[in-house]
């Protein structure tokens, strides 16, 4: 007798699922099948015309020899960043495990930088190594290095890897905090009774443990080098000098907004959503089988 | 083997918590010392301060012929089995034996030859020790945390709760493979519990804790037999004493319970307590049905346990509300509601000053 005649059994689930279906439709299902239909394009410079190519943008992008030298800077880059992030949020974490005093003050500090917009972190460094008015370029040169990251390509990329990197430390700072503090104490203590010193402990118990969330932080600190990183290089060096920083991603927004390349940029977007579903499927994949102990 | 010697050992939290306040023992070579009390009466924290996992605070800790206070608990040449075993999850039960020793940097050949004797001992198999600690039972973890411990050949042992995650069953065969093993390798042991069955039956001697003060030292016959305080009386023995407010009579030679039942002192009474309030303890199983009696006291049943081997029947002194078990030898049919007549023998009853709850004798 419970029956409600105005508003049937079916329409509420229907309701609530409504606002995630709408959230993903409109920003996920229609741009990415926007981005697949324009991948098979090529429009003419006015716009006015469009014409359909099959895979002939796919067939330019791998002839172009700019585009390949973008994939390496990107696996350079993310492998840099990952490496930097990590092993910095690594140390930091296990000295936070041992701090006794003043605990909340230090993790609220570390976590500041993750609440930095991209962009403005991006600016921050910047400032920080201009040529001419960084504090940082000026200590270097006081030392006798001449800091240019507008000239020198290697030296831009330090500065976008440092930039991107110092961002992620924070995130990965908590999860390697959490994953330092769900260790039992007593294994530890077991290691102490056996004669292990804390570099030995930390080598031989902390790390292996720690072994599934080093994992996961690994590829989720590739997506982040390989797709969020557009503010801060947009706002360090633009993918410069001389595309020494042109990652893939920056890569898209350059050849479709700058460019107008529409249709190449859209293929390149392509190839970039088959690598996020890629690392993606190896995640859900192999987080649970490969790392566990 | 060594001696453990504990001269004025006590633990102060820097928060100003007093854990341990002074505890001193002697433990003997090859002797098996259990530490007992209830949850929080820091006996962990005793254990811990022996293994080098805590500081001490004021005191000092000897191992053998040298005062360990200062030393990592590496160099306290002690072993330690904890009570969720603390096994590497990512080693083989052969490395997990094997770490402490490689570490200590032994050849080869001879970290292989302990570990072996040592699965020989605990009966794990070749196959066991290629596992994963995760592929083994709770009763195999045990025996390897026990490994890991054996193969070190310490002077001394110590366990903390090791039994306290496995099923009954099992508990009680480990509890015998434990006392059986520490027998054999004659190693001073020290094992926390808050079981007092485990306690009674595996230490030689026992150290019953309470709030950070040791209540009472001896064996667990001693214990059980001349209890130092209210504390013990009632924390040994299962089921637990019975207590009454009582009061010694003019005589001493009497006890009165309630204002009701006299009951003889026996052996002299004790009349320096004439007229005194006291606290009469009474294990259940030292009371018994008689049928005919002047020194019987009425017990009214109010509900009735059959165990099989015996019956535990609760109730209550005559009209009086002071609760009262009494242990009966196997199967009885007594009935909730019913009037037994009860009788104690004066040996066995326990008499407690009722302001230090410490036990009264009698000269």
């Amino acid at each position: 007798m419970l029956k409600n005649v105005h508003f049937g059994p079916s329409v509420l689930p229907f309701l609530l699922v409504l606002p995630q279906i709408v959230v993903t439709l409109v920003f996920f299902i229609w741009p990415a099948s926007q981005a697949l239909y324009q991948s098979v394009l090529i429009e003419d410079p006015f716009g006015l015309k469009t014409e359909f190519v099959w895979f002939k943008n796919f067939e330019e992008l791998f002839q172009d020899p700019l585009y390949w030298s973008s994939f390496e800077i990107t696996v350079v880059f993310s492998f840099l960043v990952a490496f930097l992030s990590m092993s910095f949020a690594l140390l930091l974490a296990l000295f936070a495990d041992r701090v006794i005093k003043g605990t909340g003050v230090y993790r609220t500090l570390l976590i500041w930088p993750y609440a930095v917009a991209p962009v403005t972190a991006g600016a921050l460094w910047v400032f920080m190594f201009n040529p001419t008015l960084g504090v940082v370029s000026y200590a270097l040169s006081a030392l006798g290095y001449d800091w240019n990251h507008q000239l020198s390509g290697s030296e831009a990329m330090a500065l976008v890897v440092m930039a991107s990197a110092w961002k992620q430390v924070a995130y990965n700072f908590l999860f390697f905090l959490a994953g330092l503090q769900s260790i039992p104490r007593s294994l530890i203590e077991a290691a102490a009774i056996d004669g292990a010193g804390p570099g030995r402990r930390t080598i031989d118990i902390i790390l292996p443990l720690l072994s599934p969330t080093t994992f996961f932080l690994l590829v989720i600190n590739i997506v982040y080098a390989f797709f969020e990183t557009f503010g801060v290089i947009h706002a360090v060096t633009a993918g410069g000098p001389a595309g020494a920083t042109n990652t893939l991603v920056y890569k898209v927004f350059n050849d479709g907004f700058v460019g107008l390349d529409l249709g190449g940029s859209a293929a390149q977007s392509v190839i970039l959503m088959i690598i996020v579903i890629g690392l993606t499927v190896a995640q859900f994949k192999y987080i649970e089988k490969k790392v566990a102990y | 083997m060594a001696r453990v010697i504990l001269e004025g050992l006590r633990k102060t939290y820097p928060n100003g918590f007093k854990a341990i306040h002074g505890v001193d023992v002697t433990i003997e070579e090859g002797e098996f010392l259990v530490l007992v009390g209830p949850s929080g009466c820091g006996k962990s924290t005793l254990l811990r301060m022996i293994a080098g996992l805590e500081s001490i605070t004021e005191g000092q800790l000897r191992i053998g012929d040298r005062v360990v206070n200062n030393l990592e608990p590496s160099e306290r040449d002690i072993a330690m089995v904890f009570q969720n075993y603390a096994l590497y999850p990512h080693m083989s039960v052969y490395k997990n034996m094997a770490y402490g020793l490689k570490i200590m940097g032994l050849p080869k050949s001879e970290i292989e030859e302990r570990v072996k004797k040592a699965a020989a001992i605990l009966e794990l198999t070749d196959e066991q020790l290629t596992r994963k600690p995760r592929q083994l039972s709770g009763g195999q973890r045990q025996r390897v945390a026990m490994g890991r411990a054996i193969v070190r050949e310490p002077s001394v042992f110590l366990f903390d709760e090791p039994l306290s995650n496995l099923d009954a069953k099992l508990r009680v065969q480990m509890r015998l493979e434990i006392k059986s093993l520490q027998a054999n390798l004659g190693i001073t042991s020290i094992y926390v519990t808050h079981d007092q069955v485990e306690a009674m039956t595996l230490g030689q001697r026992l150290m019953v804790l309470n709030a950070g003060n040791v209540e009472q030292l001896g064996t667990p016959i001693e214990l059980y037999q001349k209890p130092a305080s209210l504390f013990v009386a009632g924390f040994i023995g299962s089921p637990a004493m019975n207590f009454a407010e009582a009061k010694i009579d003019e005589t001493g030679e009497n006890i009165t319970i309630s204002g009701q039942a006299a009951l003889p002192l026996g052996n002299g009474g004790m009349p320096e307590y004439s007229n005194k309030n006291v606290i009469l303890g009474v294990r259940p199983e030292h009371l018994e049905l008689v049928a005919d009696d002047p020194d019987a006291v009425p017990m009214t049943v109010a509900m009735v346990e059959q165990l099989g081997a015996d019956t535990l029947v609760h109730g209550h002194f005559g009209e009086s509300r002071s609760n009262l078990t009494v242990r009966l030898d196997g199967i009885r049919n007594v009935k909730s509601g019913e009037v037994l007549a009860i009788r104690v023998t004066p040996d066995h009853l326990h008499i407690f000053d009722p302001d230090s709850e410490r036990r009264l004798e009698g000269n």
